[in-house]
């Protein structure tokens, strides 16, 4: 395909480019850094690719500046206090040959955007599509071919171009996975499009990058990269109803969820649930997190969500309810079964 | 150096609290912004330093959420409208009437009123934090989060009438830099001669102009959209929130350059007095300014990449604002060659003019990426742009600012800063400045983004967070010491003479601090440097280069005619109009009572401001 052509072409910049950025060392050493300089994507190199063109160019005007003012500045050091240098007001052709080379560069610089632009900016024909909804503060994603709700991670096949539908339901958020290329604002009323690949299976972090109130920090989210079998049994295993409780404390947990305030804001397919405020839940135990990336699905980290989430995710529109540890436990069993 | 031909005016009481609340006085006006400035910028800075501490280790817990929130706007909005402009404004005002050879600025109590509404406007947005929370949607306050219904609080609405207060404010002062640059400069000095620093102020002052009324509009539609049930900006009822983006950006954009011209400015006068050359390149000084100045009209949008415009648009502001960096260029070199071949003095407003330099570049270059569009979908909203920002308003406005007040300092209060503390000065902001600030740009790189007050552990952003925050505690100790400098030289500075630097522009000819008619005789102006060539005739070296003689030139030693001076007389009605509308605009967000008591006194204000003469003197005597 011609946009990998280019990009592979482009790489070599950025190849050379990372060898001079100390940063790179820094925060490479952190094997799980969502750094915008180990992409993953093809839109993500070669952006990345950008980035290291404009720093090899803008590294040659900063060390030569930076020399000249550091060298007029030691050199011309008045050892006289009273001596009057020569008087030199400008210099026509000095003046005309730095602006001219200013622009030149600039030029080479807009057009290798341009580029980089039209290259990537349009999805592939064939990507898959997926509408990803913001909210305060987690992340809804829709897989409208597939049938298939879920939040806070989105789950896609390795190597397959995936576009992204990106709007809000409230206020403005930005999706952004670095890994995987830039980011695209989610503007109520607006329906963006972005498109990602992933080329390396794995888990990649990311997280809303517009301020949209008490917790835009806490307003994370989770790529899941998966081989085409794995995505192919997780998309089967999404699109089966709710697994029905079998152990009594889940069963107990059942009725707790249908009977409290849970059911007005959360689906659960194929029961009474369904609510449409908060995530959906069909398959929540399947989720490697819970609360937008904030806590590992664990059953302790479930129990203290439900007791407090605005503690854990300050202003939270899910409130504080009041449940007994008991009935906690029973919710804990009945959501970690939904597999 | 006054001859005795000349009768001098009646001068009025310069002592007690009284003559400060009615001065007309530029010079004590412009104190006036300077020291305001200087309070609101502990406040500012004091919530850096929270931002600071809540984000030097990962799960930190010292200020969560919205109350994260509240501090990050106001840090922004403080530095933005409560420090670096009336700071700018606060120097325009002591100086250029001084720099142009004028008596005052052209409207005085229009003057007056300005820094009273900055005031109180500054102090109406902090009393916010007193009465149910400060603004917290961010400094841009994008909507819809700043609609009634995601913003509950008067917060928001604190922060839309602060800045309408405030955008008087600076309108009122740019109208009288226009006036005052453009129609009271002394003979001969024309606007081929007209120092620097006096440019960039009229520039911004043009900017402000035609930048703030998009800004008043976009904050009273959201006033509307939150009071009055319209739906300017709410997409669920056809309103569009990129309608606030665009008017924002409109003037958010040409706001930046509001803060980075003028202290270009002060940059272009310090290089070369202390380099003991005239500037390099005066007219391409000049001019790229003016350039800065409508492009800087061109390129609002790239503050918007990631919101979806076509690739078109993006690439129209893309090339707009790397358009900018030729004549941004242009000075960064010129200032260089100003420096070649100089003589050049180390004191400390040099040392920072220098700074200056080397970190604009910096943040110069590092905005290049942002007007890429494919990097700035990536970069955009992300700590490389808060490193970005910093090189430029703090690396770049405020070093030009610190270098700005050691410069004038003499000026204004006949003493030196000290030296030595300047150089201590120096050395921790410089060092506190760079280990704060760089390490962002990295930051950026690793996938932070901006506006959040808290992260998770292992994602490579801990060292680099701890660095900055130990960087911006050292920063902050600068500081101190400048303050301490500061109060230490008013009270036992080393007594400074009238032209302490061997001055170029026109203010080292009268004395330091300056009598309230600025100059006993109006001095004539010959050339670029009136200060340096009345010093430097006689000096082959030093003989200015031909000019074209204007039509106002008079012959060398020929007194400018004449006319009695008169002094326009203090008035406390510009403090009682500002007072009538910040309690005008208390009792739009507090209690109605405030809104009748506000308009009665705006009215008496006005009532009382037409009827009494500016020159009682001039009107009695005819």
């Amino acid at each position: 395909m011609a946009r990998t052509r280019g990009a592979a072409r482009g790489w070599a910049w950025w190849g050379a480019a990372r060898l001079l950025i100390p940063g790179v060392w820094l925060t490479g050493c952190a094997a799980q850094s969502p750094s915008i300089l180990a992409p993953v994507s093809p839109k993500g190199r070669a952006e990345a690719d950008l980035f290291g063109f404009i720093f090899l160019i803008t590294a040659g005007v900063f060390v030569l500046v930076e020399t000249l003012l550091l060298y007029a500045v030691l050199r011309f050091r008045a050892r006289d206090p009273h001596r009057v240098p020569p008087q030199i007001h400008g210099n026509n052709a000095l003046e005309i040959s730095w602006t001219t080379a200013t622009a030149l560069g600039l030029a080479v610089i807009f057009a290798m955007t341009w580029r980089t632009m039209v290259a990537t900016s349009a999805p592939p024909a064939d990507a898959m599509p997926v509408k990803v909804t913001g909210h305060q503060w987690w992340w809804e994603f829709e897989y409208p071919t597939l049938g298939i709700t879920t939040a806070n991670e989105l789950v896609i096949p390795v190597g397959r171009p995936v576009r992204l539908t990106v709007t809000s339901a409230d206020v403005i958020h930005s999706f952004w996975v670095p890994q995987l290329g830039g980011k695209m604002d989610a503007i109520p009323g607006r329906e963006n499009t972005l498109w990602i690949q992933a080329d390396v299976e794995g888990v990649y972090h990311g997280q809303c990058a517009e301020l949209c109130g008490a917790s835009h920090a806490n307003m994370r989210l989770r790529v899941r990269v998966m081989s085409d079998a794995d995505f192919q049994r997780w998309v089967e295993a999404q699109r089966a109803p709710a697994a029905q409780p079998v152990e009594p404390l889940a069963q107990q947990g059942y009725q707790v969820f249908m009977s409290k305030a849970c059911v007005g804001c959360h689906t659960i397919n194929g029961t009474p649930a369904q609510g449409k405020v908060g995530p959906n839940l069909t398959h929540v135990g399947s989720r490697t997190t819970i609360a937008a990336g904030l806590l590992e699905n664990t059953p302790e980290n479930l129990a203290r969500w439900l007791d407090n989430p605005p503690a854990i995710k300050p202003g939270s529109l899910m409130p504080r309810l009041g449940l007994t540890p008991e009935e906690i436990q029973a919710l804990v069993a009945y959501l970690s079964s939904l597999k | 150096m006054a001859s005795s031909a000349v009768a001098l005016p009646r001068v009025y009481e310069e002592r007690g609290l009284l003559s400060w609340l009615t001065t007309v006085d530029h010079k004590r006006i412009g104190i006036l912004y300077i020291l305001g400035a200087g309070f609101f910028a502990l406040i500012g800075g004091l919530e850096a330093l929270l931002i600071r501490t809540q984000l030097a280790v990962p799960n930190n817990r010292v200020l969560v959420g919205e109350a994260y929130n509240q501090v990050l706007t106001m840090h922004g909005t403080t530095m933005v409208f409560l420090v670096v402009m009336p700071v700018l404004t606060g120097l325009g005002n002591y100086i250029v009437p001084l720099m142009i050879g004028a008596r005052d600025m052209a409207y005085p109590r229009l003057n007056a009123f300005g820094v009273w509404m900055f005031l109180l406007g500054g102090l109406f947005l902090n009393l916010s934090f007193l009465l149910g929370g400060a603004p917290d949607a961010g400094w841009f306050g994008y909507a819809p989060l700043t609609a009634k219904t995601f913003s509950k609080g008067t917060g928001i609405d604190f922060w839309i009438l602060g800045l309408q207060l405030l955008g008087i404010s600076s309108i009122t002062s740019s109208i009288n830099f226009v006036s005052t640059i453009l129609l009271l400069r002394a003979p001969g000095l024309t606007l081929n001669r007209l120092p620097l620093f006096a440019w960039t102020t009229l520039v911004t002052a043009f900017l402000i102009l035609f930048a703030m009324p998009s800004i008043s509009a976009a904050l009273f539609l959201l006033f509307l959209d939150r009071h009055l049930g319209t739906h300017f900006f709410n997409p669920a009822a056809g309103g569009d929130p990129l309608l606030w983006q665009h008017l924002f950006w409109f003037f958010g954009h040409p706001e930046v350059y509001i803060m980075i011209l003028p202290a270009m400015g002060i940059v272009s006068e310090v290089l070369p007095v202390f380099s003991r050359k005239p500037l390099f390149g005066y007219t391409a000084v000049a001019y790229s300014s003016v350039a800065i100045g409508f492009i800087g009209f061109t390129v609002w949008a790239h503050h918007m990449f990631a919101v979806g415009l076509p690739d078109v648009v993006n690439a129209f502001f893309s090339a707009a604002s790397m358009l900018v960096a030729v004549p941004t260029a242009i000075k960064v070199f010129n200032w260089i060659a100003t420096i070649w071949g100089g003589a050049v003095r180390y004191r400390t407003p040099f040392l920072f003019a220098a700074a200056f330099v080397a970190l604009f570049v910096i943040g110069g270059l590092s905005g290049l990426f942002l007007a890429a569009v494919p990097v700035d979908w990536q970069v955009t909203d992300t700590y490389f742009v808060v490193a970005h920002f910093h090189y430029t308003l703090f690396g770049g406005s405020m070093f030009a600012i610190v270098a700005g007040i050691y410069y004038w300092f003499p000026k204004i209060t006949g003493r030196f800063l000290d030296e030595r503390l300047g150089r201590l000065h120096f050395a921790l902001q410089f060092i506190g400045f760079n280990l704060t600030f760089f390490p962002m740009h990295f930051l950026g790189l690793a996938g932070m983004p901006r506006r959040i007050y808290t992260y998770a552990p292992g994602l490579g952003w801990e060292g680099l967070n701890l660095l900055a925050t130990v960087g911006a505690f050292i920063l902050a100790l600068g500081f101190v010491v400048f303050f301490v400098n500061i109060a230490r030289s008013l009270i036992a500075g080393e007594r400074a003479p009238d032209d302490p630097w061997d001055g170029h522009t026109l203010e080292w000819l009268t004395s330091s601090p300056p009598p309230p008619y600025n100059f006993a005789h109006i001095p004539v102006v010959h050339s670029r440097r009136p200060a340096w060539d009345r010093k430097y005739t006689g000096n082959p070296h030093a003989r200015p280069v031909a000019e074209i003689a204007g039509e106002n030139d008079r012959q060398e030693g020929e007194d400018a005619p004449e006319e009695p001076i008169h002094l326009p007389a203090p008035s406390i009605w510009p403090l009682v109009i500002a007072a009538g509308l910040t309690v005008f605009a208390l009792g739009l967000v507090t209690h109605w009572l405030f809104i009748p008591i506000g308009i009665l006194l705006f009215a008496l204000g006005v009532a009382r401001w037409v009827t009494q003469p500016l020159f009682p003197e001039a009107a009695s005597h005819p």
